[in-house]
């Protein structure tokens, strides 16, 4: 080893100020930048690039959602089942209470956040358009809610495969699930957001998420249960349109001759179509809402 | 053709005009922009974005139209906003790195710009903290470095000084001059504290009540104005026996404060007054050229409740 003296070093650690570098790069288009944004929105939603204790909670949901299904596998497995033990699309019925505590508590942290903290102004001052930044926010939010909804039935369908079940018919039930978890997941986003960009106090938003969410659940099927009853079949199965997941529900029933999860599915081709357009007005009509809703907030 | 430039911009609110038929052409360098509150400072900023339609008027900024191109505006254009509005629960470096992103910068350059920019506006080791336990003069230093990090050609920056203790905002004004000289950014800076603006601005637009009061540069605002100052020291009223006195020997003096403000005409006046203090046996403490304040502009134009330093 050499001394300090043999080598007289250059000193270490020296800091040059080299100046500002102007940048000279692509700046990339409004595809670009949606894109980033949806990706960095849905990242959020799971708590990455936030703090650790936003982590905690959707992590924690994440998987609770996905504790049943490796059960489910696991009992298929070891019981040699020749079919799924709850059906693919009944699983986001069963868990509803998981899927709505994730949406009431992750809608309000991506969309109350750049209201309260006014980061708003910030996106607005870019060359986003108010409307993408809308859309992209909901899209991120639908998104994360599709991943926590999709994955367990993924895994469910990954078990069944292995467990030797027949592929097709498992694909032919598996894929209208996806789908249905889909539609719920937007019904779902476009609610909660809409609730938490008119309510920029986070505590209150996801407050009034739950209670639009389990409230409306509790309320449709005491009124199915009572209903079904009285044999009064009209109103059972109009009470399911006003609840997100017996709405999505009952489209899943009437479009894939699916499982259903209430008493009163949606019969017959009338009411069957009812239950489709009020899902698609839902998630246009909260979409629509927020981008009014911004409007004004841009303004002020 | 300035950075911006504006002809008889006004906006109307339902109950009150915020700007009133504004002509404006503002250049390279800083420009410092001064009015009390309400003035129409953060009205004129949210036009200049594109964010807010004028009623009437038209304005470019940097050669786009503010009406129909206001994306390309945004784009090269840098906004500081005045309140908070910075998330709470996210690190200024992963914030930094999305706002450059938010411009369109690729992920790698948005990174490398972040940390750039951070560095410039003197922000360490902290930035890889969640920004809810920043100080004021930490979020101040945030916000800013997310209106460079794309590297604008102009930065709008909101009273950028605003909550900062005199240590902080000496800083941030170094910072801002640097901005418009070594940078190369041009830059508009809104203050409602003219002595801040006097330092670090080239330039000065003045309004007050949506109209523009004046508009020119720092150094003609600063100018040697032809008065000389004297003051007097003696026995009793000697500061206004000595006006009294000067006024009698022919000269245009009247009281400044605690100061005498006398004409000077030419350079004989230099020695009417030494005579007239010789005279009445008072000392003469001081003999001096008066300079314009920015606040004089004020003074002089009428506008109420700026506060100056």
């Amino acid at each position: 080893m050499s001394s300090p003296s043999d080598h007289p070093a250059p000193p270490l650690g020296v800091i040059h100020d080299i100046g500002y570098r102007p940048y000279a790069g692509p700046r990339l288009g409004e595809l670009s930048v949606a894109r980033s944004l949806f990706v960095t929105g849905l990242r959020n939603c799971y708590g990455l690039g936030r703090s650790t204790k936003s982590k905690v909670l959707p992590v924690l949901l994440f998987v609770v959602m996905l504790l049943p299904a490796l059960i489910l596998v696991a009992v298929m497995v070891q019981a040699r089942l020749d079919q799924q033990p709850l059906p693919y699309a009944r699983y986001a019925m069963v868990t509803q209470l998981v899927i709505s505590v994730f949406v009431a508590s992750q809608a309000p942290a991506l969309i109350s956040r750049d209201l309260r903290f006014r980061t708003i102004t910030l996106y607005l001052a870019r060359p986003l358009r108010r409307s993408t930044y809308v859309l992209v926010r909901f899209a991120s939010l639908a998104a994360a809610v599709f991943v926590l909804v999709a994955a367990p039935i993924l895994l469910l369908y990954a078990g069944g495969v292995m467990a030797d079940l027949p592929i097709g018919r498992e694909t032919g039930d598996f894929v209208p699930a996806v789908v249905a978890a889909a539609l719920l997941a937007m019904v779902l986003a476009g609610l909660s957001a809409l609730v938490s960009a008119v309510t920029p106090k986070r505590g209150i938003a996801v407050a009034a998420v739950i209670v639009v969410l389990l409230v409306s659940f509790t309320a449709v099927s005491a009124i199915q249960g009572i209903a079904v009853e009285e044999r009064a079949d009209t109103l059972a199965q109009v009470a399911g349109l006003f609840s997100p997941f017996t709405l999505v529900d009952g489209v899943q029933v009437w479009l894939f001759d699916g499982p259903a999860s209430t008493p009163a599915p949606p019969e017959g081709t009338g009411m069957g179509i009812l239950f489709c357009i009020v899902t698609l007005v839902v998630i246009a009509g909260s979409v629509g809402a927020m981008l009014l809703r911004y409007r004004k907030a841009a303004a002020a | 053709m300035g950075v911006i430039d504006a002809e008889k911009l006004t906006k109307r609110y339902p109950r009150v005009v915020a700007l009133d038929g504004l002509d404006l052409s503002i250049g390279e360098g800083v420009t410092g922009l001064v009015g009390a509150n309400g003035a129409g400072k953060s009205t004129l900023i949210k036009i200049l974005l594109g964010l807010l339609p004028a009623t009437t008027g038209t304005a470019t900024v940097l050669g786009y139209d503010v009406v129909h191109q206001g994306a390309q505006i945004r784009a090269l254009v840098g906004y500081m906003p005045e309140h908070d509005c910075l998330p709470a629960d996210v690190a200024a470096s992963d914030f930094v790195v999305h706002m450059a992103q938010m411009s369109g910068l690729p992920h790698a350059a948005a990174r490398e710009r972040a940390a750039d920019v951070l560095r410039h506006v003197g922000l360490s080791e902290e930035r890889y903290r969640v920004m809810g336990g920043y100080s004021t003069g930490m979020k101040q230093r945030v916000k800013l470095a997310q209106a460079l990090v794309h590297d604008p050609q102009l930065v709008l920056l909101d009273e950028p000084t605003n909550g900062l203790d005199p240590g902080a905002r000496d800083d941030m004004l170094e910072l801002i001059r640097r901005i418009g000289k070594e940078f190369g950014i041009a830059v508009l800076v809104t203050s409602h504290l003219l002595g801040e603006l006097e330092r670090i601005s080239d330039h000065v637009v003045v309004l007050d009540a949506g109209h523009l009061l004046r508009s020119c540069a720092t150094s003609e605002f600063t100018h040697a104005t032809g008065l000389l100052l004297v003051e007097v020291a003696g026995p009793g009223d000697a500061q206004d026996r000595m006006g009294n006195a000067l006024a009698a020997a022919g000269l245009h003096a009247r009281p400044r404060g605690r100061l005498i403000e006398v004409e000077a005409v030419d350079d004989r006046v230099h020695d009417v007054i030494r005579d007239v203090a010789a005279d009445l046996e008072l000392g003469l403490v001081r003999l001096q050229p008066g300079h314009h304040h920015i606040e004089d502009v004020f003074r002089e134009g009428g506008a109420g409740h700026v506060q100056p330093v």
